[in-house]
């Protein structure tokens, strides 16, 4: 079992994110569940959403509160909830951020981890740069999938195009293979 | 148990009109100018940015606590205003306030007056019920005419943004023709929500013949403040209908809000008005009017009666509603104002197309 | 074809293959993303000649079904919470007039305190009302009793509700197989109405009956519940054969065979409960198992009654709290377990025309045993309101008390005691009003620093 918790603020486009990436599981032949935090969110409020992928069925109904990987698409979270929380000793962290895991503040936590594991990419620039918007899931799933290497980019590719039709698809695969670009980059680095 | 004191208010520029109202004898003043507003909806909530229905409600608590002298108790119904106020464990609220259920709020005004009554104070403290579209005209509507029907002593405000936006934006009864919400889309040649001519809740209100009923909207802030302190003037039943653009489910852009709410009356879609008795009194008239299509275009639940070839029949049916408006209320300056009661024209047919 | 899809969505197109003829719905979290999907489809033609009526309250959703039924359409419609109740009466009349509804309820709490999240308070209190009521363990199984759901009230002129957890349920994207056209039009025949509304034929439908006959009528209207029991099982047979898919059911058992602790629950926490069971199993050797209970009303009393077994511990997990009682399910289990085992049938049972199936004498609990060391012993454990997560991590700690011998009667899972301590604490000092309130008032002290 891998988990994934998402955290990003209503209008982030957080909870599609989650669904995307059950999706692109399944399409790779695994049993994947993906659930929003259910809450009353207007637009802005912190929302986080869910993503459990598997070999086997998955039963489990709990929220994920040891996730494997933390995706995090407002560095704003970084300071009022406890992104990180649970999160594995080997996990995975994906900061949507231009800045470095250090300007972030973020070093301690970088050396104690596995340090390639943690990482920040510009995912709202791209997506506006891309997309026109700066609605960063995609991108951030392409970071994610070049990281922890849980779903192919043509997988996602292939949900994302059965999602969204004509331009918004073809930008979104676009920010998502410029984020995935830039995570190999970084583990050049 | 002690309680952090009391800040004083700081003075928060809320407009030009507020501002500019510094400039003029107190009570000439805004009631938002003042520093003694009440902020019966403090800051803090969580609506979303731009969010008219939370404008409204502040405009219109604080003008009343100003005509009572801070003796108001408010009933809400369930919806926007009810949960972006009180996310527990915090509340925004600065009045004594109860939320009971989504259709009730109108009877549970009814019952605080009731009791105001029962217990002597009747004549001190007010009653405010109010509540949403959805929460008015639908589900609630019952429970409204009653407390219309019975005479009881409560200002019910409805705060209209045109569908069930806490529940995601699906369809009310105050739904205009052609929107589209998620339950109206406009697919397989379905226009969005359905022509016709709705339901016009301040018309019913009307027709129950209760002292004072009134349109608003938030862009003619002074306006509501102005209606609601004249409304609490009065003594019986009241109704005010308050248009509040909502960003998330026009889809329009949050710093509009206040310009597309001026121009859903400058183009005769949303007609302001006041009636008194049953009876047309006063109309806000429209200073420039304008084609529908500049109100339509930036909110994206229009959207589709633009795009690709568009539907230029529903932009004439939807322009033909609003010249109608502009006839039935006379809301230009050199259109004929209709005779006295509204409720009579009606009657004589005038039904529209 | 399994596709990777939302709760919501699925079910919109499992109602929509069973060709509903009129679909009424009043928005309400979280049943929305169900009733948008069917107007979607109902407005680009998909379900023609489906009429999709926007109504002004669930008391008018209620109603339009109700009238839509009567004159022979298939109808539909969807709820929870404050609009189950809202929709209280008229859930009554469609019961007492048989009319064979079918609505989806997504389980979530009742207010006050408002909350939005899910708890099974709403289709408990209204357990009652005469409708069929099914409780679906996940997604697969929800979308699946909304097709059983239309034979089942058809053949029996009685309406199903068919309750899947809010949110943990319908806002869940998981893999899921919705059956084809052709499988449900195989197993579901077009619908004919025994009561129509028909001016070639006019009849009266919902006379006034005086005390001469109203408790005749309550008791046929039992018997039919009782003929249920057997219909459900012989109708979920065949549509397994159709699908090639075991699912819903009156109940299943998970690991029973040789476990002296028995955990009874329903709904979606089932997942989560049978992954702790395994684990436990696993590490301790702990003999537990679950009982799911996919049926409550009619309730299946002897098939309870078996699945227990002579199991020496039974504790029933639920969703929903009778404040001032306890637990709604575990009364209905206390009264199947107290069966004699000839009467496990029950004296209604076995006057039901159609009833096949013999008790099984091999699971029937030894009467001697149940009577004189009070087995087995039965606790109430409340999990879950509001929303609250149930965690496998809380069903662990759980279930080791239970093994340990340690569990109260009545448990309330993850409780914060110290809220309710305060609380009491204040009310004895005569210092209470509602609540949450007084919470609320206490975490507000709290933030405005020490005082
Ligand atoms: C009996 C009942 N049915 C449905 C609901 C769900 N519900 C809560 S708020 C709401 C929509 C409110 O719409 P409106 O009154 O227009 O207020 P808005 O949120 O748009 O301001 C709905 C459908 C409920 N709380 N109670
Ligand atoms: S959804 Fe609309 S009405 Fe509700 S808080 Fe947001 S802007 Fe206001
Ligand atoms: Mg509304």
């Amino acid at each position: 079992m891998f988990s994934v918790r998402i955290h990003g603020r209503g209008g982030q486009g957080v909870v599609t994110a989650a669904e995307l990436l059950s999706a692109a599981a399944f399409v790779e032949g695994l049993q994947a569940q993906a659930f929003p935090s259910f809450g009353s969110e207007r637009m802005g409020a912190p929302v986080l959403a869910f993503c459990r992928v598997d070999t086997r069925p998955i039963r489990l109904r709990e929220p994920i509160a040891e996730p494997d990987a933390v995706v995090v698409a407002d560095p704003t979270l970084l300071h009022h909830v406890d992104v990180f929380g649970g999160l594995a000793g080997d996990g995975y962290m994906l900061i949507n951020s231009m800045h470095t895991i250090g300007e972030l503040g973020l070093q301690e936590l970088h050396e104690r981890h596995h340090p390639e594991r943690v990482v920040s990419v510009p995912a709202s620039e791209i997506a506006r740069a891309c997309l026109g918007r700066p609605i960063p899931n995609v991108a951030l799933l392409g970071a994610l999938a070049r990281l922890s290497a849980l779903i192919s980019l043509g997988s996602l590719e292939a949900v994302v195009r059965e999602r969204f039709s004509g331009t918004a698809a073809e930008g979104n695969i676009a920010a998502a293979r410029q984020a995935a670009a830039q995570v190999a980059e970084l583990a050049h680095a | 148990m002690s309680r952090p004191p009391e800040q004083r208010e700081r003075f928060y520029q809320t407009g030009t009109l507020a501002v500019g109202g510094r400039l003029l004898a107190e009570e000439q003043r805004t009631v938002q100018a003042g520093e003694s507003r009440a902020n019966a909806i403090t800051k803090g909530h969580r609506a979303c940015q731009g969010c008219g229905e939370a404008l409204g409600a502040r405009y219109v608590l604080d003008a009343a606590m100003r005509a009572t002298g801070g003796q108001v108790i408010a009933a809400n119904a369930t919806g926007c205003l009810e949960v972006f106020s009180t996310p527990y464990p915090e509340s925004s609220w600065r009045l004594p306030w109860i939320h009971s259920l989504f259709g009730n709020a109108p009877a549970v005004a009814s019952g605080v007056a009731a009791a105001l009554r029962a217990k002597g104070r009747a004549s001190e403290v007010r009653v405010v019920g109010q509540g949403g579209d959805g929460g008015t005209v639908d589900i609630g509507m019952a429970c409204l005419s009653g407390m219309f029907e019975r005479g009881d002593d409560v200002l019910y405000v409805c705060y209209d943004n045109q569908a069930y936006m806490n529940t995601g934006v699906q369809r009310s009864a105050a739904t205009p023709p052609a929107a589209r919400t998620a339950t109206t889309e406009p697919l397989g040649g379905h226009p969005g929500n359905e022509l016709g001519q709705g339901k016009s809740a301040p018309l019913i209100a009307m027709a129950h013949e209760i002292p004072y009923v009134a349109t608003a909207t938030v862009a003619e802030l002074r306006d509501l403040e102005a209606k609601v302190i004249r409304a609490m003037s009065f003594r019986g039943p009241r109704y005010l209908h308050v248009l509040v653009p909502c960003p998330l489910g026009w889809g329009s852009d949050p710093a509009q809000t206040i310009r597309i709410a001026r121009l859903a009356k400058e183009t005769g879609l949303f007609p302001v008005f006041e009636a008194l008795h049953g009876r047309l009194a006063a109309v806000s008239q429209i200073r420039r009017k304008l084609p529908v299509e500049e109100y339509l275009r930036p909110q994206r639940r229009y959207a589709h009666l633009f795009a690709d070839g568009g539907r230029p029949d529903l932009v004439a049916a939807l322009q033909a509603q609003a010249d109608r408006n502009v006839q039935r209320f006379g809301l230009l300056a050199e259109a004929e104002p209709r005779e006295g009661d509204l409720l009579h024209v009606l009657a004589d047919g005038e039904r529209g197309p | 074809m399994r596709e990777q899809i939302e709760g919501s969505q699925a079910v919109a197109q499992a109602v929509a293959r069973c060709r509903p003829e009129v679909i009424c719905a009043y928005p309400i979290t979280p049943q929305t993303h169900i009733v948008e999907a069917l107007s979607r489809m109902v407005r680009a033609g998909a379900l023609a000649p489906c009429e999709f009526v926007n109504v002004e309250s669930e008391l008018a959703a209620m109603s339009v079904a109700i009238g839509a039924c009567a004159a022979g359409a298939r109808a539909y419609t969807a709820t929870a919470s404050q609009g189950l109740l809202y929709m209280a009466e008229a859930l009554f009349n469609a019961s007492g007039l048989g009319l064979p509804i079918v609505m989806t309820v997504g389980n979530r709490a009742i207010g006050a305190p408002i909350n939005i999240w899910n708890d099974q308070s709403d289709s408990m209190a209204m357990r009652d009302c005469g409708w069929v009521q099914l409780y679906a363990a996940d997604n697969q199984e929800a979308l699946d009793m909304h097709v059983q759901a239309f034979r089942v009230a058809e053949e029996l002129s009685l309406p199903v509700m068919v309750c899947m957890d809010g949110f943990v349920l319908t806002h869940a994207v998981e893999p899921l197989e919705v059956p084809s056209q052709e499988q449900v039009d195989a197993f579901l025949p077009a619908f004919a109405p025994l009561q129509l509304l028909d001016p070639a034929d006019p009849v009266t439908i919902g006379a006034m009956v005086g005390p001469e006959a109203f408790t005749e009528v309550r008791v046929l209207a039992h018997a039919k519940h009782m003929q249920a029991l057997d219909a459900i099982p012989r109708i979920v047979g065949e549509y397994e054969q159709i699908t090639g898919r075991p699912s819903g059911g009156l109940l299943d058992r998970y690991r029973c065979d040789d476990a002296d602790t028995i955990v009874v629950a329903l709904g979606s926490v089932l997942g989560t409960l049978e992954e702790t069971i395994d684990e436990l199993r696993e590490q301790q050797g702990a003999a537990i198992g679950a009982v799911r209970l996919k049926t409550f009303r009619p309730f299946p009393r002897q098939e309870l009654a078996q699945a227990i077994g002579d199991a020496e511990r039974v504790i029933v997990l639920e969703r929903a709290f009778a404040v001032g009682a306890g637990g709604i399910v575990t009364d209905n289990v206390r009264a199947a377990l107290a069966l004699a085992p000839d009467q496990a049938g029950g004296p209604d049972r076995a006057r039901a025309p159609d009833r096949a199936r013999a008790p099984d004498p091999a699971r029937a609990p030894d009467p001697a045993r149940v009577q004189d060391q009070g087995r087995p012993r039965l606790h109430t454990v409340i999990a879950g309101l509001g929303g609250r997560a149930i965690t496998r991590r809380s069903l662990r700690g759980l279930l080791r008390r239970a093994l340990a011998g340690d569990l109260e009667e009545l448990y309330f899972l993850d409780l914060r005691a110290e809220v309710v301590e305060r609380e009491l604490e204040r009310a004895r000092k005569g210092v209470s009003g509602p609540h949450a309130e007084s919470i609320l008032r206490d975490l507000r002290m709290v933030m405005a620093g020490p005082v």
